[in-house]
């Protein structure tokens, strides 16, 4: 057995210093950079949630005010899509893999790359600021005439933050699109990249063509605020749900810029805990693309009860129903591939188990809301708010927590404690379940979402969703002490801890500044795991 | 703790059991799928796990019939309840021929009523049991949402337009009505009781008092106080059209286009008067936007309908 070495030379010891970090142009250093952003953004948002859960364990608003909880669950909701799920994946894992999946030295564009993570702090500065300056409590949904006509808080300057944002996931996007087709070395062929990147670039196609639209129609509220316009006003000929399909058309695609790099992510960790390829690498690469083009065409399901005519609601419900095909196809292959596979209980592996047990329940209760009639009693329901936490944190942050322990020895070199890093996983998973599934029973009972205080039947199911939170918030709490304690404490890694296949587990850990030593030749097809050579690999 | 706590709401209305059974269709597929999925994750964990450090999974690629299946099976399962989705829809989405209407205003953040008898109620309505029931709403401010769960009725409440909905309660009793639709500080408080009531209590409420006469008689008086009968009167010699025997009709307009008379296009004849001039007109009617509230509106588009050609004769 090869013994484990730290390498004397890696990206993390190559420069010190703060300006060595805040203009580096190596994509492995701004990844880490987004890493503490997102984190940062993810415990400002998760805060809120703590709030919200507080006051609602009891039916009377007592905890808060009303306006106050309004604001809660609106820079909740601003906080974690456009400033932690949306660039969570891509931004942290892509940026660190793109290039050494592909077997790159950086990305195409390494200034650009940098560019993005200050427009993304900028874009927060915005929003925090709105927040210190007493917050915005329009919803995360902005829907008009509220947030142009109605709303005295600061709508403006949270607009204007999601308008900068957009240039961060506009621009990285279009660097990943430009690497993975210009960058891959030789050999790399398409059919032999890891689907990780499949889903990235699926991501990207909705990050370049989907994010103008959401700049513009924020930006348009915010202009109609100022200057009054009248674009949603119907006082003056204009028309309030025109915002709700302009802003639908990039934020429920956006759903999938979420999802769809934790199917990637999954797609790698379900390969590497079973040591065998994907089953149905061309169905499962295939089906991110057509998510990403169909996601385009479903945002009307959002308004079936917002005076849709009938025949508008026929045509996107059947497009819903229609997207919900390659998510399944995605679901079915990985868990075939836990056939006859060499299966793993290491915990990247108790994560995606998470992940498609989640995921399952958030596409299923999907169909509900495609069902126009079913979606007519549960809209704008707890039943909505169950479903889309069970895709976005049952499914996204599940996804990403398991491929930050995957990839977290490549990263750092080190490897953290399992015996804990099992335990928060554990502890994540049930904390969700509580916290989420008795939403969906108040959604069908007829809670309404938003609301601060609720009719006195429901308090029990409240409650219980507000333990699971507790519980969730505890589970979120431990990998930050033992990811933390690990750069410093934790064992040496090596290269290859898991015995994986995948250019990435070729190079050191941390990989050098150049990721490669020598530009690798691919000869092989993805997951392609050889019986006789894997003792080497094995550390 | 427990006691009171329900699992599953009250199903009042006849609409309710039908979306019922098609929650419980979905939810049976859901508990099938789950169960399967999950299921043989465990299985093939217990039953392959590693047991060598080094071993590797057997080298399987895909099969095609097992895509086929799982892509064919699902389609087929989604089209199904796509197939009844949308036809429970299409009987929410139209009303019966015989309805009693209501009007409904939203703003925030308080429900008002107006029954075309003339009663006005706040954050609290009165039906008769049995009996089809068509409210007609709009909003004073923001977009407002008109949800009852124990009907599985919910439409949202949109400013500058007139969205119908309807329902036939089949059991007596006070349901939750909720704002679903968030619209600011007080959201939460937007809320009421439908009263569904016996049809003889119903009848006895309505003869409690009416003190300012029907809806359409209120509306004829607003029609004399703001003139409007100075050009639109009945004998065609006015500078307006005739509105009796209008509501319902189509009308060529100058441009050459048609248009039906329906709630929205009198609302909009009223606000926008310029918008879409009947053919043989002149521009000439000044618009009211902000001399009339949306209740005065709703009476006086009551008044237009109960113009039957024999204008003392009113219709309910």
């Amino acid at each position: 057995m090869a013994r484990v070495v730290h390498p004397a030379r890696h990206y993390l010891n190559d420069g010190y210093g703060i300006s060595s970090w805040l203009l580096t142009r190596d994509h492995k250093r701004i990844a880490l950079l987004y890493l503490a952003a997102v984190t940062f953004f993810f415990f400002v948002g998760g805060a809120m949630a703590v709030m919200i859960r507080l006051e609602l364990a009891t039916p009377v608003g007592d905890l808060v005010t009303d306006e106050t909880y309004n604001k809660l669950f609106t820079m909740h909701g601003v906080m974690m899509v456009f400033f932690f799920l949306i660039p969570v994946i891509p931004a942290v894992l892509g940026n660190f893999l793109v290039p050494i999946m592909i077997g790159a030295k950086d990305l195409a564009f390494p200034k650009i790359n940098l560019l993005s993570w200050y427009i993304y702090i900028i874009g927060g500065l915005f929003t925090l600021y709105a927040l210190i300056a007493g917050g915005v409590d329009t919803g995360w949904t902005f829907y008009t005439p509220f947030s142009t006509v109605a709303s005295t808080t600061n709508v403006v300057p949270t607009a204007l933050g999601i308008f900068i944002t957009g240039f961060s996931s506009i621009l990285t996007g279009l660097n990943f699109i430009v690497t993975i087709h210009r960058m891959r070395a030789p050999g790399m062929t398409w059919f032999r990249m890891p689907l990780f990147l499949w889903s990235t670039y699926a991501t990207s196609l909705i990050n370049v063509l989907g994010t103008p639209v959401i700049a513009i129609t924020v930006l348009l509220v915010a202009a109609e605020r100022v200057f009054h316009f009248g674009f949603f006003d119907p006082r003056v000929g204009g028309d309030p749900v025109l915002f709700q399909h302009l802003f639908w058309f990039y934020s429920h695609p956006a759903v999938y810029i979420m999802v769809l790099p934790a199917m990637g992510v999954i797609s790698e960790l379900v390969a590497a805990g079973c040591r065998k390829p994907v089953f149905g690498y061309s169905f499962v690469a295939f089906a991110s693309l057509a998510i990403a083009v169909l996601g385009f065409l479903v945002w009307g399901h959002h308004m079936f009860v917002a005076g849709e005519s009938v025949y508008s609601a026929l045509i996107f419900s059947i497009l819903s129903f229609l997207v919900a095909i390659p998510s399944a196809v995605k679901v079915f292959n990985w868990t075939a591939t836990m056939y006859k596979g060499s299966v793993s209980w290491e915990t990247p592996m108790l994560y995606a188990y998470g992940f498609i047990g989640l995921f399952t329940i958030g596409g299923l209760t999907g169909l509900f809301l495609a069902a126009i009639a079913v979606d007519v009693h549960v809209t704008d329901t707890y039943f909505v708010i169950a479903h889309f936490h069970y895709i976005m944190v049952g499914g996204t942050i599940m996804g990403y927590l398991g491929g930050l322990h995957y990839w977290w020895p490549k990263i750092s070199g080190r490897l953290y404690n399992e015996g804990l890093a099992k335990l928060s996983a554990g502890i994540i998973f049930v904390g969700f379940n509580l916290t989420f599934f008795p939403q969906f029973v108040l959604g069908y009972l007829g809670m309404p979402r938003r609301y601060h205080a609720y009719p006195p039947e429901f308090q029990v199911l409240n409650v219980l969703s507000s333990a699971g939170a507790s519980i969730l918030g505890v589970g979120y709490l431990i990998p930050m002490v033992y990811l933390m304690w690990s750069l410093r404490y934790g064992r040496v890694a090596g290269s290859n801890p898991w015995g994986a296949v995948g250019l990435e587990w070729t190079t050191s850990s941390p990989p050098p500044t150049e990721n490669f030593a020598e530009t690798p030749v691919v000869t092989w097809d993805p997951y392609e795991y050889p019986a006789a050579d894997l003792e080497g690999h094995v550390a | 703790m427990w006691t009171g706590t329900p699992l599953f709401p009250e199903s009042a209305s006849t609409i309710a059991t039908r979306v019922d059974l098609l929650y419980f269709f979905l939810l049976a597929v859901s508990i099938f799928f789950s169960l399967l999925i999950a299921g043989s994750i465990v299985f093939f964990a217990v039953k392959y796990q590693r047991r060598r450090r080094d071993a590797i999974g057997e080298q399987i690629h895909g099969s095609m019939i097992l895509e086929i299946a799982w892509t064919g099976i699902p389609f087929l399962i989604t089209m199904v309840i796509f197939v009844w989705g949308a036809s429970v829809y299409f009987a929410m989405a139209r009303p019966p021929d015989e309805t009693l209407n209501i009007y409904v205003v939203g703003k925030q953040w308080m429900w008002k009523f107006q029954h075309l008898d003339g009663q006005r109620e706040i954050n609290e309505l009165h039906v008769p049991v049995g009996r089809a029931v068509k409210l007609i709403t709009t909003s004073e401010d923001v977009i407002h949402d008109f949800f009852v769960p124990a009907f599985r009725m919910k439409a949202d409440v949109i400013p500058g337009r007139y969205v119908s909905i309807w329902f036939q309660p089949t059991k007596p009793g006070r349901y939750h009505l909720f704002c679903a639709e968030y619209c600011g500080t007080r959201h939460s408080g937007m809320i009421g009781e439908v009263v569904v009531m016996e049809p003889s209590e119903y009848q006895a409420w309505l003869s409690g008092g009416a003190p300012e006469g029907s809806l359409a008689s209120t509306g004829a008086k607003l029609f004399a106080d703001l003139a409007c009968n100075t050009c639109h009167r009945p004998d065609a010699q006015g500078r307006g059209p005739v509105l009796e025997g209008l509501f319902g009709k189509t009308v060529r307009l100058q441009s050459g286009e048609t248009v039906t008379v329906d709630e929205a296009y009198v609302r909009e004849s009223i606000l926008t008067p310029s918008a879409k001039i009947t053919a043989g007109f002149q521009p000439i009617m000044p618009t009211f936007q902000g001399l009339v509230t949306e209740e005065q509106l709703l009476a006086l588009i009551e008044y237009v309908k109960s113009l039957h050609g024999l204008p003392q004769v009113e219709s309910r």
